[in-house]
């Protein structure tokens, strides 16, 4: 429990740190990039319907939907953060 | 035991290039890279996850990530630049539902036990809701397919009175330690609902504040079920997004001069301004009056919005740009931090025509400029520029910083009609003694203006 608090609190303050002082040109592909970064969720997912009953198709309906989202989340993330931070690198 | 050391081991550094890579993208130097190695570590992480001792249902796992990433990649990759802010939103939605469909799961099996580890599914379930139904609307609004912005009677009431029978119907199921499925249906709907409901009343223009909003909240489910399901990556990745989500939400609703509290609780309506609107008549001009303008002209700022984007125009306000320098103008870029639909996106709709930063400039440093150029050419641009922000302590918009094109000798707007801004308020740049309208497509516009500065050079 406790150790859980010092995970969450570390855990702000790097997030709190890593954005300060980003300019306003790099706000929407941030916001792109740390929607990606919370994609990990499929992991959680993949876990959960990994443990899911195989009888129980409400479990398994359930348990896939979170994978679908999750993966969407991840991928979905991914190209748009890069197409959007690609057009930061073609000039230099 | 070795698969779980494996496993763990991985987990910790993947949250290390998480971590790494959302720093390197706070850089525009560096920013390219971070996803890259953001992207290594998801990669990673979902491999490494089917070696988890213990899982099942391999089959159906594959084929979910199949189809959910699959889709999700193809539409990432074909969907235009300037509806990038959506699909944000619903990439982010989609994370929010995976964490409640987390939490739904382990309920459903019997997963959660005592209240701490209940609590937060609860609470993760709640927020992760919230931000899957709320992003869906954001989601539908911005993409036009719901164009109309409904506001219920008493409506903070309502938000309340919700998110309390919400907030208790979760605490009830805390309590029982072992919820009945009415209990969990019951609390999953409400907060679907609630999420809806917070968002329908939010015009388009604070939407992108809403949408980080919600990017911060699925941060912090996807911590809180990280801490049930004892993934610390996804706890670690999680409370980092929460955070810096949570800063970036700040930084822009300052960078539009508009309170969090304010854009949630008492959104920009239209109506609210109906009593007194701008006086003066609307002068129009052609194509061509604005072409020699701006030909013969020391120095132009073009005020891109985003009409300028919808239209596609971009590239041919490029064209029009190495046009006039040729010419010996001096041609500069002011872009409002809101331009587009969020900020930092006109940025990259600009880069992708291919005009160079050395040319674009932000608010505070093209201000002043204003008073010195001849002639400040609005396309698209309508909200960013109104006057009434800096006069009229009525108007919504009151107090939001905008860009004083109406300080330059001339000022051109490029408009496809007659009507408002889309936060629905009257411009009274419009209406101003120096101010010409040139209606049409931006595209359409510029193309012909080009024709124009060439016939004259």
């Amino acid at each position: 429990m406790m150790e859980a608090l010092y995970i969450f609190m570390l855990a702000a303050f790097t997030g709190y740190e890593v954005i300060a002082r980003v300019p306003v040109i790099l706000h929407t592909p941030l916001m792109s990039g740390s929607n990606f970064v919370h994609g990990v969720v499929l992991v959680g997912a993949m876990v959960v319907l990994g443990h899911a009953d195989p009888e129980d198709p409400l479990q398994l309906a359930i348990g896939f939907v979170a994978v679908v989202l999750g993966a969407a989340n991840a991928a979905g993330g991914y190209v748009v953060t890069e197409r959007m931070l690609a057009m930061f690198t073609k000039k230099n | 035991m070795t698969a779980k050391l494996l496993v763990d081991a991985s987990y910790f550094v993947v949250a290390v290039l998480f971590i790494l890579g959302l720093k390197a993208m706070a850089s525009p130097v560096t920013a390219r890279k971070g996803i890259v190695w953001a992207g290594i570590g998801m990669v990673v992480a979902t491999l490494v996850t089917f070696f988890t001792p213990g899982m099942q249902n391999f089959g159906l796992m594959i084929v979910a990530i199949a189809v959910g990433g699959a889709l999700a990649w193809w539409s990432g990759k074909v969907v235009k630049m300037t509806d990038m802010p959506q699909m944000v939103a619903i990439y982010n939605g989609m994370g929010g539902g995976a964490a409640a469909a987390i939490a739904a799961l382990e309920f459903a099996r019997g997963g959660v036990h005592g209240v701490v580890f209940t609590s937060l599914a609860t609470l993760g379930a709640l927020i992760g809701a919230v931000s899957f139904s709320g992003s869906c609307v954001a989601f539908a609004k911005l993409q036009g397919i719901m164009t109309k912005t409904w506001r219920l009677p008493a409506q903070n009431a309502v938000n309340i009175v919700l998110a309390l029978v919400t907030v208790l119907v979760g605490i009830g199921i805390v309590i029982s330690g072992d919820p009945t499925p009415t209990q969990v249906i019951t609390f999953f709907i409400l907060s679907l609902v609630l999420g809806v409901i917070i968002t329908l009343p939010i015009g388009g223009a604070d939407m992108p504040v809403v949408i980080s909003l919600f990017n911060a909240f699925t941060g912090l489910a996807v911590g809180f079920e990280g801490y049930v399901l004892g993934i610390p990556a996804l706890i670690i990745a999680g409370i980092v997004v929460g955070a810096a989500g949570t800063l970036l939400t700040q930084l822009m609703a300052k960078a539009m001069n508009r309170p969090i509290t304010n854009i949630l609780f008492s959104p920009i309506t239209g109506e609210a301004q109906a009593g007194s609107g701008p006086t003066g008549t609307m002068k129009e001009c052609s194509s061509m009056d604005a072409a020699s303008m701006m030909r013969y002209a020391q120095k132009v700022i073009i005020v891109p919005g985003y009409g300028m984007a919808v239209a596609g125009a971009q590239h041919k306000v490029y064209e029009m740009t190495k046009l006039l320098e040729e010419a010996g103008v001096e041609v500069k870029f002011a872009i409002h931090p809101v331009a587009g639909r969020m900020p930092g996106h006109m940025n990259v709709l600009l880069a992708e025509a291919g005009v160079p930063y050395e040319q674009i400039f932000d608010l505070e440093e093209i201000n002043e400029e204003f008073a010195q150029a001849d002639v400040a050419l609005v396309i698209g641009a309508n909200d960013v520029v109104n006057p009434v922000a800096r006069t009229d302590k009525t108007s919504p918009i009151y107090g939001m910083p905008i860009l004083n094109a109406d300080k330059a000798q001339n000022v051109i707007v490029i408009k496809r009609g007659k009507g408002a801004g889309y936060s629905g308020i009257e411009n009274a740049l419009f209406f101003e003694d120096n101010c010409r309208l040139c209606y049409g497509s931006a595209q359409g516009v510029v193309g012909e203006m080009i024709g124009h500065v060439k016939s004259l050079s």
